[in-house]
């Protein structure tokens, strides 16, 4: 049964701290090093073709490259390497195809890049089969020339969408933590970066600890928790402006914020009624609803795409399991037979697939549970200390952080496990990653 | 806006802030203090313990409680200093622990949270069980945010698992 928790006393209400606008906003940080580990022989060969300048200024990114890593980090695709390109159409007329034919390429994605006045570009691009010989896709963005590849990644989806019949999320965000420093000189940064890990910005910054980022489902906002204050709070956080929200700042552990699909709650752990329990947050009334009610250890909330009930980790069986309860209360039933220790749930959009971290001895992987097929559990990485998984919009890709060395590093992993990307900084670590929805502006 | 500055203004936000206010803390000693050469006496008469012996008794000096992989029973090597600082608490009724629960680096962040709480209640409730009274007494968990070893095997890790006892007031 629901019991509705009284409203938070005044000390924790919800305050805006103008001063945060002046620490957030957006800023430099340091950059992630990409690359990119597996193949897979089976994918779809495609070929895009360097994009050709007519006029302007020379560009600084170079617009198929960007589709080319999009595609091959998809593990739906290999593309052509860019050494391998003998010729340079940029319109269909222009193209050979018994060329392409040799190459043994599946597709091939022309285009070219033109001056629009007014510092803005405007980016022409075709995709044709190459076995038919016939236009599969045509059409033109315009942008500022510092967003080629937003534009980029902005094709790559069209591309990806019109072959695959899936909606591409190469244009879509990334969330993550970076620790730099050692111990006490330790500087934690909320990052928000594209999904390939380009364009890193700062979002907050803090000498404690800061975990758990989690997307609004706009895009707009980001609830995160922590510990500047000493103990474990959980905030949101205005992406653009830097406003921020304190949402809870009871006593004990403020943790683990998940945004209901509707955007309006929070599904939150907190321990002050003696050890931590999931509730569920109203942003607008602050009005907090208790969910489960054991002496276990509940986290890890996240709501089924359909916000009709929120999967959550629970020890209450021995050892951490992955729990599934009404969102309006009830009687958590457990989801997770295999492993000794599985956490930390992401839900694909679909919500057939539940992604978690499994630990078995030593040994901490990512592991998908396909619910659509009887429960079966796969690995899609190798371990050993993998951490925090988080599906793309799409679910063809996922996000999940590991230990390298004395490194944090994150990875982002095909949906059959076969390709990997890794992004690591030049010092230091990066851990919590969290994907963001699709885009629309 | 460069880096000094905002980190400035974080410094500034925190000294404004009455929840960022750090009390005076007392840590161990990092180098065990020479032990004397005669066996050390009762500190005081009336057999009571005063601030003085945080640094000297050589069980109070001991301020780190560790546990088993995923465990947060209390083992019995750690009753001894359970019991010298509940009686420190008990002689000493304005004095203030902070018990600061840690964990492994394996698993997620959020559930090792959990955990660290877990071990800093245990500590907190073997304390009370000694005689401390609750209001001396405050837990706060850093999971596995704050590793005291950052290599990745055991000993290390059964460094990490630990719960430290921390005086904010003696």
């Amino acid at each position: 049964m629901i019991k509705p928790m009284r409203r938070f006393s005044s000390s924790f209400a919800v305050i805006l701290l103008a001063v945060s606008a002046l620490l957030a906003g957006p800023v430099a940080a340091q950059s992630l090093s990409v690359d990119i580990v597996g193949g897979v022989k089976t994918a779809t060969p495609i070929v895009v073709v360097p994009f050709a300048q007519q006029g302007g200024a020379p560009l600084t990114t170079d617009v198929a490259d960007v589709m080319r890593n999009d595609f091959n980090r998809s593990g739906k695709f290999r593309s052509l390497d860019k050494a391998d390109i003998v010729e340079t159409p940029s319109i269909g007329s222009q193209i050979k195809f018994a060329t392409w034919r040799l190459l043994k390429q599946d597709y091939i994605v022309v285009g070219r890049i033109s001056d629009a006045g007014g510092g803005m570009l405007k980016v022409d691009f075709e995709l044709w089969d190459v076995n038919k010989q016939q236009e599969l896709l045509g059409g033109a963005f315009t942008s500022p020339a510092g967003d080629l590849r937003g534009v980029a990644h902005q094709i790559a989806d069209k591309v990806y969408q019109k072959i695959t019949g899936v909606r591409g999320a190469f244009w879509t965000r990334i969330a993550y933590i970076t620790a730099v420093g050692l111990g006490d000189h330790t500087t934690y940064s909320l990052i928000v970066a594209d999904s390939d890990g380009y364009n890193p910005q700062v979002v907050a910054r803090s000498r404690e600890s800061l975990l758990s980022p989690a997307w609004s489902p706009d895009g707009r906002k980001l609830a995160y928790v922590s510990f500047e204050s000493g103990n474990s709070n959980i905030y949101v956080q205005d992406i653009t402006t830097g406003s921020r929200q304190l949402v809870s700042a009871r006593k004990g552990i403020n943790g683990a914020p998940a945004w209901s699909p509707d955007g309006k709650k929070l599904a939150v752990s907190l321990s002050y009624v003696g050890n931590p329990e999931i509730f569920v947050i109203d942003l607008a009334t602050h009005q907090e609803t208790r969910l489960t009610h054991s002496l276990s250890i509940d986290t890890e909330p996240v709501w089924a795409p359909d916000g009709k009930s929120i999967y959550f980790t629970s020890d209450r069986s021995g050892r951490p399991q992955i729990y599934q309860i009404p969102a309006s209360g009830g009687t958590p039933q457990r989801i997770t037979f295999s492993g000794q220790y599985n956490a930390k749930a992401s839900v694909s959009y679909d919500g057939k697939q539940i992604a978690m971290v499994q630990g078995n001895g030593n040994v901490y992987r990512i592991a998908i549970l396909d619910q659509s097929l009887g429960g079966q559990v796969r690995f899609v990485s190798p371990g050993p200390l993998d951490d925090s998984v988080s599906f793309a919009p799409n679910a063809s890709m996922l996000l999940y952080s590991a230990s390298e060395g004395s490194r944090g590093v994150l990875y982002s992993v095909s949906n059959d496990g076969l390709v990997r990307q890794r992004l690591m900084l030049a010092e230091g670590n990066v851990q919590e990653p969290a994907w963001g929805p699709y885009r629309e502006h | 806006m460069n880096k000094t500055v905002r980190i400035a203004l974080v410094a500034l936000l925190c000294v404004g802030a009455a929840a960022c206010t750090k009390k005076a803390e007392v840590k161990a000693p990092p180098a065990p203090a020479p032990e004397p050469a005669v066996a050390p006496q009762a500190p005081v008469s009336n057999g009571k313990y005063t601030p003085a012996d945080l640094n000297t008794d050589a069980c109070l000096k001991q301020r780190v409680v560790y546990f088993d992989f995923d465990k947060s029973e209390i083992k019995p090597e750690f009753q001894q200093i359970m019991a010298c600082h509940a009686k420190y608490l008990q002689d000493r009724p304005t004095a203030q622990i902070r018990l600061e629960g840690n964990t492994d680096e394996r698993g997620t962040r959020e559930y090792n949270l959990g955990l660290g709480e877990r071990r800093g209640n245990a500590v907190s409730s073997a304390l009370q069980a000694n005689g401390a009274s609750a209001s001396q007494l405050t837990v706060i968990s850093y999971g596995k945010e704050k590793p005291v070893c950052r290599e990745h095997n055991e000993d290390c890790w059964s460094k990490n698992r630990r719960v430290e006892i921390v005086y904010t007031a003696e």
